[in-house]
């Protein structure tokens, strides 16, 4: 029982601090890119157009729901609340700080790992169920793009595994907090492995340079072409959450988490987030998107023989020093 | 899959090919994002590799040219603005050296430096937006290709605030007129010009390292889409496209016109034919175009602007029977105008040869082999406008 209410309480304070974050993540990388094109950004709604994302999820709300002629109902409804469920579920192994930290699981990272993969199958569904030629060819770039990425993304996030000895997130960041940050030592396994997880991340959560399945200059918008209202919400909310996710994953995995001098392990956890997220809208604002043939050969000519030979040095590093 | 770029046949008949291979038929606009305009395309697709491409246009059809049948040759300029609609000033200038041909018409000198000197300008602008767009077909409407494209649009802008200054409006000038030009610069203008000019090229370097000198850009485009020269002259394509392909062709230089004859003329060109080289053309020829401009600005003779005599009814102005063929280098190409007069204050008939419409004859040839993706860099390359295509 008792455990009951310790999910049940996590898991809504989870929902609620993420559904709102996303909102704000929204904000910041609208203006964030205004910026960056000399343009002034949302400004009209709320103070610096602060409420701007409500605004947009009131107006999508309001929107006729579609459902083209000659579509898979079924999958077609489905595939939205799926995306959102996969992506928010993988917040629940993050440790946010030492005891703010839903459901420490000892197999955090394979959780992890696993409920991140099930967020391509939403997209191919909705990519086959949309009964729309655009979406198919997004669905279709989108499961290769996912299943090849899925082998360096695991490789990379094998690396801390073994250099912590433990596929407990909460232990992982409590080693790098006794020992060292794994991009500070040992730096040559940590950084690599780090860059790797990140371009995989990206990858997965479909971002620029890798957004290929929406591309929507090619594919009018790909996967979402049908999609209205609330179902594109969804999708559209989905993608942040996992881009947020994949981003306090990685602060633990390889930042050090919550561990940092002076301010609360909460606050440092999420600074480390917000800045990694940060840069991936960095790098969504400045490039231009890959071919998905030249993004098959970056991950299986370069990343997939990367992260071989650095989860064979860190076994080998583990072993013979630490 | 550059293995499978080859010269390939245009008029494939579709139950020719392998018939144990799914083809799947997309078509390709004419609500596309990034069809540049209403501009369709039907590509028959062999998983996303195409195998054949049949473009269609027409769908922004206005009948300009039944239309210039029927309005006195004075109110033709304001109509033809809208056919390239992303470098008016060139298109007023064919339409008006026609008229000026047929009625033996002299132009006067200054009026001749500032036709050269808004085209260069034109030219300019007209070249920013097409990287600017091509930047967006490569990287998405809400990602990097956004930012190269509102970075263009910023330089673009203060060449439309010049064009602004000396016409009162920034898109459809209606400047040119038979025997000059209708408004001489205003005051203070030539010192807003040149700083323009300062600007564009300090911040050149800026969108160059964000397109040319990208990995991604390079990877994107290099190999992609190779036009060569031969077939291009054979289809007719003109401008930057025939000039990336290795054929070094400029009116601006073998044909001269307006006052291009009195500076040198520097042709960029590039040999591979590539969407790359096709980009890299048009950069280059921004910083040629902004010297030219400079040129013109530094060396503008004093004098009257027009030459044509008064008239009490400038519409019913009558060019003589006979027929005339007036090409100039437009930012797309050669953008001809035939004119037939019957003697009338109403054109016979008025021809206008886009050079868009030639560019896009080219994509049958060169898009399969190539995946849906490289179809857009293509046809962004490219740099179609429908409304020259369809007038």
């Amino acid at each position: 029982m008792n455990e009951l209410i310790h999910g049940g309480l996590y898991g809504g304070m989870i929902v609620g601090v993420l559904m709102t974050t996303t909102a704000m993540a929204l904000w910041f990388e609208r203006k964030f890119a205004a910026r960056m094109q000399s343009r002034l950004g949302p400004t009209m709604v709320g103070p610096s157009g602060l409420l701007q994302p409500f605004a947009d999820v009131v107006k999508l709300l309001q929107k006729e729901d579609i459902v083209p002629f000659q579509a898979d109902r079924v999958l077609f409804n489905l595939a939205p609340p799926l995306g959102a469920i996969a992506a928010i579920s993988v917040a629940a192994v993050i440790p946010f700080s030492a005891d703010i930290i839903a459901a420490d699981l000892d197999v955090g990272v394979l959780y992890l790992l696993a409920i991140g993969a099930l967020g391509v199958l939403p997209v191919f569904i909705a990519g086959w169920g949309s009964n729309n030629k655009f979406a198919l060819l997004g669905g279709m770039r989108a499961l290769a793009q996912s299943v090849s990425y899925e082998v360096p993304l695991v490789l990379a996030a094998l690396v801390p595994v073994i250099l912590t000895g433990s596929m407990k997130l909460s232990a992982i960041v409590e080693f790098q907090a006794t020992h060292h940050w794994l991009v500070v030592w040992p730096f040559f396994l940590g950084v690599p492995a780090f860059i790797i997880f990140m371009l995989a991340m990206l990858a997965e959560a479909n971002r620029i340079p890798f957004d290929i399945p929406e591309a929507e200059s090619e594919l009018v918008a790909g996967i979402t072409t049908e999609y209205t209202g609330i179902k594109f919400a969804l999708f559209y909310m989905a993608e942040y959450v996992h881009t947020l996710v994949a981003s306090a994953v990685g602060a633990a995995l390889f930042l050090g988490g919550w561990d940092g001098p002076f301010a609360p392990g909460l606050g440092w956890m999420v600074a480390k987030t917000l800045a990694l997220f940060g840069f991936v809208y960095w790098l969504r604002w400045t490039l231009l998107r890959f071919r998905s043939d030249q993004l098959m050969a970056l991950c299986w000519r370069y990343l997939v023989p990367a992260g071989v030979v650095l989860v064979a040095a860190s076994a080998v590093w583990v072993v013979w020093v630490g | 899959m550059t293995a499978l770029l080859r010269r390939v046949d245009p008029y494939l008949k579709i139950e020719a090919y392998d018939p144990e291979a799914e083809l799947m038929l997309l078509h390709f606009g004419p609500q596309h994002p990034s069809t540049h305009g209403v501009f369709r395309m039907d590509l028959y697709l062999d998983g996303e590799l195409i195998v054949k491409a049949v473009p269609h246009c027409g769908y922004l059809h206005r009948a300009v040219e039944k239309l210039c049948e029927k309005l006195a040759y004075v109110q033709l300029t304001p109509i033809v603005d809208k056919n390239d609609y992303v470098a008016p000033m060139t298109n007023e200038l064919a339409l008006v050296m026609a008229f000026e041909a047929l009625l033996k018409q002299d132009v006067p000198r200054r009026a001749r430096w500032l036709r050269s000197l808004f085209a260069e300008l034109q030219r300019v602008a007209s070249h920013l937006l097409a990287i600017g767009t091509l930047a967006i077909d490569l990287g998405g409407a809400l990602g990097g290709g956004t930012t190269v494209f509102m970075h263009c649009f910023r330089e673009r802008e203060l060449i439309l605030d010049l064009f602004e200054a000396v016409t009162g409006s920034r898109f459809h000038y209606n400047t040119h007129t038979i025997g000059g030009n209708r408004h001489d610069l205003p005051e203070g203008w030539a010192k807003q010009a040149k700083d323009a000019i300062r600007v564009i090229r300090e911040r050149l370097p800026e969108y160059g390292a964000l397109t040319i000198e990208n990995r991604i850009f390079q990877q994107r485009m290099q190999k992609v889409g190779v036009l060569d020269g031969e077939l291009a002259l054979e289809l007719g394509v003109t401008g930057p496209n025939l000039r990336a392909s290795g054929v070094d062709h400029d009116l601006r230089r073998d044909a001269p016109y307006a006052a291009y004859d009195e500076v040198k003329v520097n042709v960029v060109t590039a040999q591979t034919g590539d969407c790359f080289a096709r980009a890299i053309v048009r950069v280059k020829e921004i910083e040629e175009s902004l010297r030219l401009a400079e040129c013109f600005l530094d060396g503008l003779p004093e004098g009257p602007i027009n030459g044509g005599k008064p008239t009490k009814m400038a519409v019913q102005t009558k060019v003589p029977v006979g027929q005339t063929y007036v090409g100039i280098e437009t930012p797309r190409g050669e953008l001809g105008t035939w004119l037939v007069a019957d003697g009338t204050h109403t054109p016979y008939r008025l021809k206008i040869r886009p050079a868009s419409l030639h560019s896009l004859s080219a994509l049958p040839y060169v898009l399969p082999g190539h995946t849906v993706s490289d179809a857009i860099a293509i046809l962004g390359s490219l740099d179609p406008i429908m409304g020259e295509v369809d007038r």
